[in-house]
């Protein structure tokens, strides 16, 4: 198949360069409503839970590590922050510059990842993973604990299964979304090793800046649901 | 070739993100110290959510000074999200 040197001409079927940059940003926030909504129906069930099951989610929350969810609140911040900076370089021609901060996104993104997988392992060991439902003395401890101290008198322990499973559902695949986005990240470097972008044609690292802030935007709304409410 | 660049200042992306982060502190801080009922903390936390979304969506998007088209994408998305969340949430509680 011939491949197009978008730097030097655009494809066939469009007439212009400019069009052939709309049309594909354009697709890649059709993509983003799309994810927006499958997020959106997760959030709906989370607020569903929690009116119901109030106490669940107070447990919950107090079972999960603040301070490391607000570590990798600030991570994908900055991580948004080099991207956006990503864009900008290619967008004035500087690839070297532009592979730099590709880089500290990805380390970002792979730091956030660490992160989860100790906090996903710490839950998998005290057994309150949903599917292997068996928390450990040690847990049970702590959950009536935190059940007494603050007199939730409904509390009841398949409720905080409930919670966790809401809570594996919407990091896991917020999760999947941060690993498809280090792929996607290295198929930019890859790109960006072989100068392929310039002022005039730059359309993939802006449509996979989108898809990185999207991702982020998310967990703006996942860290205080689940970690401080 | 003209037209399709909007580049932002350095600055402006460095605002939006001392921005984003104040309002993260501010988040933990009014969770941890202020107490508005579960309710009221839960909707203030959901407001400083949104600003700080609307702070990515409009800047480090570019969706301000984006064409017409992707704006009604991303407005027509928040509308039936509204619509979603209203059907449910009426029926939840008045049903």
């Amino acid at each position: 198949m011939h491949k197009v040197d978008r730097r030097v001409t655009h494809s066939h079927h469009f007439t212009s360069s400019d069009q052939e940059h709309e049309a594909g940003k354009q697709g890649t926030w059709f993509f983003m409503a799309t994810e927006v909504m499958m997020f959106g129906v997760l959030f709906c069930g989370y607020f569903m839970y929690r009116f119901k099951y109030p106490d669940a989610y107070v447990v919950g929350g107090e079972l999960l590590n603040w301070k490391l969810g607000a570590a990798n609140t600030l991570v994908l911040l900055l991580s948004s922050l080099t991207m956006a900076l990503a864009v900008r370089e290619t967008q004035l021609g500087n690839n070297a510059k532009a592979m730099k901060l590709v880089v500290v996104t990805t380390l970002c993104a792979v730091f956030f990842m660490v992160v989860k997988y100790f906090e996903y392992s710490g839950k998998i060991h005290a057994g309150l993973f949903p599917g292997a439902w068996a928390p450990i003395p040690e847990y049970m401890d702590k959950i009536n604990a935190i059940v007494a101290q603050h007199g939730l008198e409904n509390f009841k322990l398949e409720n905080l299964r409930l919670f966790l499973v809401v809570y594996f559902i919407m990091t896991g695949l917020h999760g999947i979304h941060i690993v498809i986005g280090i792929g996607l990240m290295f198929w930019l470097m890859k790109r960006l090793k072989n100068n392929e972008f310039s002022k005039e044609y730059y359309t993939a690292v802006e449509g996979v800046g989108l898809y990185w802030h999207i991702v982020d935007l998310i967990w703006i709304y996942l860290f205080p649901l689940m970690y401080l409410m | 070739m003209s037209g399709h660049n909007h580049i932002m200042p350095f600055a402006t992306n460095l605002k939006v993100f001392i921005g984003l982060v104040s309002l993260t502190v501010f988040t933990v801080w009014s969770a941890k110290t202020i107490d508005l009922g579960r309710n009221g903390n839960l909707i203030l936390a959901m407001a400083i959510a949104s600003v700080k979304g609307s702070l990515v969506l409009l800047w480090f998007m570019h969706l301000k000074g984006d064409s017409k088209t992707n704006q009604v994408i991303i407005g027509s998305t928040v509308f039936f999200l509204a619509l979603l969340f209203g059907i449910v949430y009426s029926d939840l509680f008045f049903r």
